[in-house]
This record gives C-alpha cells, sequence and structure tokens, in this order.
C-alpha cells in the first residue's frame, strides 16, 4: 500500500507540474460555468440539476485526457522497464495512477463547489442532493479513469490511448439516447450499460447500491483488465 | 549469488534466448559481451524481473524469479540502456521519489541522497529538470537511481553506450569502484570497456553462450587454434607448404602472397591447443632455407570475438 501511495503521489504531482492539467481545469470550469449559468437565470431554480447533467458526457471527454498518458508516455519513454525493475507489484502501480487519476477529477470538481454555495446564497438549495451529485461524479469518474487507465496500458501512443477511452466512454455516456438503435430484446441490458443513467439516479439523490455498484464495475473491469495487459507484456 | 538455468526467452517465433546456463559469484565483475541482437539486454531484461522467461529459472540467492520477483527486486539496482528517466522531473525530486519506493525514509534517505550525488558527481544538477541534462549526466543519475538501495548486485545494460571518451572514462571508473564490493553485470558491445572493466567476460551469440571466462583465459584458451607466421628466402613456395604441411601439430599452410622478390611468406595455422612453433623451427633447420620470420599472431579479445560471432 506504501508503494502505491508513492506511485500516487508521484502522478498526482506530475499533472500539475505541466500545464495542461491548469488548461484542462480552465477549459472544464468555462464550459460548465458557461452551459450551467447561460440557462441558470431562465430556468430560476435553485438547484444544480442541469450542472449535474452536462457532467457524464464532459467527463466522458475530459477523463480520457487525464489518463491516456499514465502508462502510454512510460511505455513510450521506457521509464516502464524502470518502474517494473523497482520493488513494486503491477497492483500498486495500477491502483497508484488511477487513485492520482481520480485525485485529479476531484480536483477539477472542487472549484465548481462554489456554484452550490453561490447559489445557496441567492436561493434554497437541497445539500443533500447536491452532495449526492459530487458523489455521483466521483464514482463516474473513477469508472471512467479504469477505461482509460486500460485503454493507456495497450500502446505507446498517448493519441491513441486518449480516442480508445473516449469512444468507450462517450459510447457509455450516451448509449441511453440511442436505444432506438437496439433490438427490443437487448433494451434493459442496454440501459443497464448506460453511465447516464446511473449517474442521473444518484444526481437525484437517490444512492441505490445498483448504481454504485455499476461505476465501480466498471472501474473494477478497467483496471482488471489493465493488470491483464500488464502481465501479457 | 546468481544462478541460471536452462534461461529462454521467444518473441512469438523468434528464439532470443536459447537455453543459458549462467553462474554468478559474489563480487565479480561480469561482462556480457555480444553483437547487437545477440539477446544481451533480454537477458538482463529477465534477470531483473521486467520480462518473464519463456523457459528456465533465475535464482538470486534463494528467491527463484517465479515464485519470488519481488525480493530479487530488492536485491538488484538496475539501469537499462539510455536511461529512460522520466523527463519532466527534478534530479533531486526523482531520487527522492526512487528512495522512498526502495523503503528509504527521513534521516536516512538525505543521507544516501548527499552519498550518491558525491558518488555520482550530481552535486551541481539536483535541481535541474532530467530532460535538459546531457546523455552523460542522465547515465549518472540513472546510476545513482540503481545504486539507490545499495544493491548487493548491480545490472547495467550498455551503460557507456553514446557517452563520450570522457564520460565513458568517469563511468567506468564509477563501475569499478562499486565493483570493489558489489555484484556487477554489465552487457556491452565495446571490447575494450569489457577488457578494462570485466573480471570475467561472457561472450553470447544468437541467444547461445560461445564463450566464457577471464580476459587471460579466452586469449589463452586451450582449444584456440595458433596462427604462425613465416617468411622464407631461397625457397620456392611449393617446397615450403610441401615441408610444413608434414610437420606434426600443423592443421594447414596457406601461402601468403610475395611483396619482395626472393621472399617466402606462408601462414600455418596450429592444431587446437597445440603451439606447433618448436616443430617447425626443427624442419626448417634441416634444410638451407634462410628464416627471416617468424611471428605467433597474437590472439586479442578482438579476434576471438569475431571469430566467435562471425556469421558462417
Amino acid at each position: 500500500m506504501r508503494q502505491a501511495l508513492l506511485i500516487f503521489n508521484k502522478e498526482f504531482k506530475d499533472y500539475f507540474t505541466s500545464p495542461i492539467a491548469y488548461i484542462v481545469i480552465a477549459i472544464f470550469l468555462a464550459v460548465t460555468g458557461w452551459l450551467f449559468f447561460s440557462a441558470f437565470f431562465l430556468n430560476n431554480q435553485a438547484e444544480l440539476r442541469r450542472f449535474f447533467t452536462l457532467l457524464p458526457l464532459l467527463f466522458a471527454l475530459v477523463m480520457p485526457l487525464v489518463t491516456m498518458r499514465l502508462f502510454a508516455e512510460e511505455i513510450n519513454v521506457g521509464s516502464y522497464e524502470l518502474l517494473l525493475t523497482l520493488p513494486v507489484t503491477f497492483r500498486d502501480i495500477i491502483v497508484g495512477k488511477f487513485m492520482a487519476a481520480v485525485a485529479f477529477a476531484a480536483a477539477l470538481l472542487v472549484p465548481t463547489l462554489s456554484y452550490p454555495i453561490f447559489i445557496s446564497m441567492i436561493g434554497d438549495l437541497d445539500w443533500g442532493v447536491s452532495i449526492a451529485g459530487y458523489l455521483g461524479a466521483l464514482l463516474m469518474a473513477a469508472a471512467y479513469a479504469g477505461v482509460g487507465l486500460f485503454a493507456s496500458s495497450l500502446t505507446r501512443n498517448q493519441i491513441i490511448a486518449g480516442i480508445v477511452a473516449m469512444v468507450i466512454c462517450v459510447f457509455l455516456a450516451i448509449v441511453d439516447q440511442m436505444l432506438f438503435f437496439f433490438p427490443q430484446s437487448i433494451l434493459d441490458l442496454v440501459t443497464y450499460l448506460s453511465a447516464n443513467a446511473h449517474f442521473t439516479n444518484i444526481a437525484k439523490g437517490i444512492l441505490d447500491s445498483r448504481d454504485l455498484l455499476y461505476f465501480l464495475s466498471v472501474a473494477f473491469l478497467g483496471l482488471y483488465a489493465t493488470h491483464l495487459v500488464m502481465e501479457e507484456k | 549469488m546468481i544462478h541460471v538455468e536452462g534461461l529462454t526467452k521467444y518473441y512469438d517465433e523468434f528464439c532470443a534466448v536459447d537455453h543459458i546456463d549462467l553462474d554468478i559469484k559474489g563480487g565479480e565483475i561480469v561482462g556480457l559481451l555480444g553483437p547487437n541482437g545477440a539477446g544481451k539486454t533480454t537477458t538482463l531484461r529477465m534477470l531483473t524481473g521486467y520480462f518473464q522467461p519463456s523457459a528456465g529459472d533465475i535464482r538470486v540467492k534463494e528467491h527463484s524469479i517465479h515464485q519470488d520477483s519481488l525480493a530479487i527486486k530488492r536485491l538488484i539496482g538496475y539501469l537499462p540502456e539510455s536511461a529512460p528517466l522520466y523527463k519532466g522531473m527534478l534530479v533531486y525530486d526523482y531520487l527522492e521519489h526512487v528512495a522512498r519506493i526502495r523503503g528509504l525514509d527521513g534521516a536516512a534517505m538525505a543521507q544516501r541522497l548527499f552519498e550518491l550525488a558525491d558518488m555520482c558527481g550530481l552535486r551541481g544538477i539536483m535541481h535541474k529538470t532530467i530532460d535538459t541534462l546531457s546523455k552523460g549526466l542522465k547515465q549518472r543519475v540513472g546510476l545513482a537511481h540503481a545504486m539507490m538501495s545499495d544493491p548487493e548486485i548491480l545490472v547495467l545494460d550498455e551503460p557507456t553506450s553514446g557517452l563520450d571518451p570522457n564520460q565513458i572514462v568517469e563511468i567506468r571508473e564509477i563501475i569499478r569502484k562499486i565493483g570493489e564490493q558489489k555484484t556487477v553485470i554489465l552487457s556491452t558491445h565495446i571490447l575494450s570497456e569489457a577488457e578494462a572493466t570485466c573480471d570475467r567476460i561472457v561472450i553470447i551469440n544468437k541467444g547461445r553462450i560461445v564463450a566464457d571466462g577471464s580476459t587471460q583465459e579466452l586469449t589463452s584458451g586451450k582449444d584456440r587454434q595458433g596462427r604462425v607466421q613465416l617468411g622464407f628466402m631461397g625457397a620456392s613456395t611449393e617446397a615450403v607448404v610441401d615441408r610444413l604441411k608434414g610437420v606434426p601439430g600443423v592443421s594447414a599452410v596457406t601461402p601468403q602472397t610475395e611483396e619482395a622478390p626472393g621472399l617466402t611468406r606462408v601462414q600455418v595455422l596450429c592444431q587446437p591447443g597445440v603451439d606447433a612453433r618448436p616443430e617447425i623451427y626443427q624442419a626448417v633447420k634441416a634444410t638451407d632455407w634462410v628464416l627471416v620470420e617468424m611471428n605467433q599472431e597474437a590472439q586479442t579479445l578482438e579476434t576471438i570475438f569475431r571469430e566467435l560471432t562471425r556469421e558462417s
């Protein structure tokens, strides 16, 4: 565990030593802020629902950018060899990198806490629902990070890793809006695959174990697949 | 210390390392020598736990690579070829990160970083970003990385490739200093380097060990075929070849092109392990030829290396 924490520490710091982190955060805040507040005053509702509806798709675009370098860069530069010949297990490496990506997502969300604070000043905000929404956002980020980490372990090319992860994450995010493409018989399954549907439940303030289990199992599957890829190499 | 048995590695169909057996004692400096693509790096990568062997076993002390690769990784410090370090980090941050992963902390860590900075000459560059360093400096940071936990075994993959002559001398001196107490395994295709730094040389070709021993043992090896150059005056080439062929211990006689009128030169290939010079002298003494030249070709590591690794 100590080793995983050390790797987490290094990876998390790495995000903030390059300008890319700040650019990603700035763009994320600009897009969410603009899309959310452009309609907020028209709706005249003291709630964060519209902010949360943006997140499944936005995170599907942002998390691959966050995770794509985690393995691909190391494999490309060759530092992967140094990492693997240090006394660390595959699990330490995967967990450390995964936690760093989730922590970065948390760092991305922290500035948006100003939205509920601001709203609670001008209206009556339901804090329970808001907190559930943030929790759901973190869970969703974890699921996407699992997918992104897996994509990154597949290739030495960051761009390919990013695109593969984006395709999978965007699919999970919007599949419930494409139900008419699928035959009747598998509609239930397809709906179950949708990150959007599960996230919307949580963001309504309903903490159902099925939704939690969904995100956790997507994350776990991603990490497990990463482990398999590492063993194969 | 290290016991390698039947080590084999396949990349798909291609056999990169083919049943290597090797025993390395504590305190040896072993040079793995071989042409490019001979399997040196692959062997080292299996030794350090980066690659899984396709077959065979590596035991370091009592640990086997299959059961306890983590324990082996703790015992080995490894510097891959061209030191692929994290580019964006400061030298100090990087070494600190490695130190923590190697289980150092607090005062012990500060002490170790200080020692390594001195030993590898990193004092002035601790605050620099790794990708701004020259190749030689990067290599030294890589050495510090490898020696962080003061490991009993140091594995270096082409530690001097791409360095300028001054840097090569510096790195070699560091390696020799370390080798006084540690077991060092290094790979190289620079023969003089192996000769200068290693106690023992293992030549690999096409994934197999083709020679193993000290430089001296290799160059004076029992199964080497000695070559003797002879020059005569007042003798015809045919007569010389005829006579020398009959000398015991001689396996072949090749006439050389005539350089001066009246001078006959031949090269005699001796039978393995036989010095035929006394017999040749006796045979020549009985004739009226004038022997003006008799030279045993010196066996250097280079001639041996070329002989063993030549494409045939």
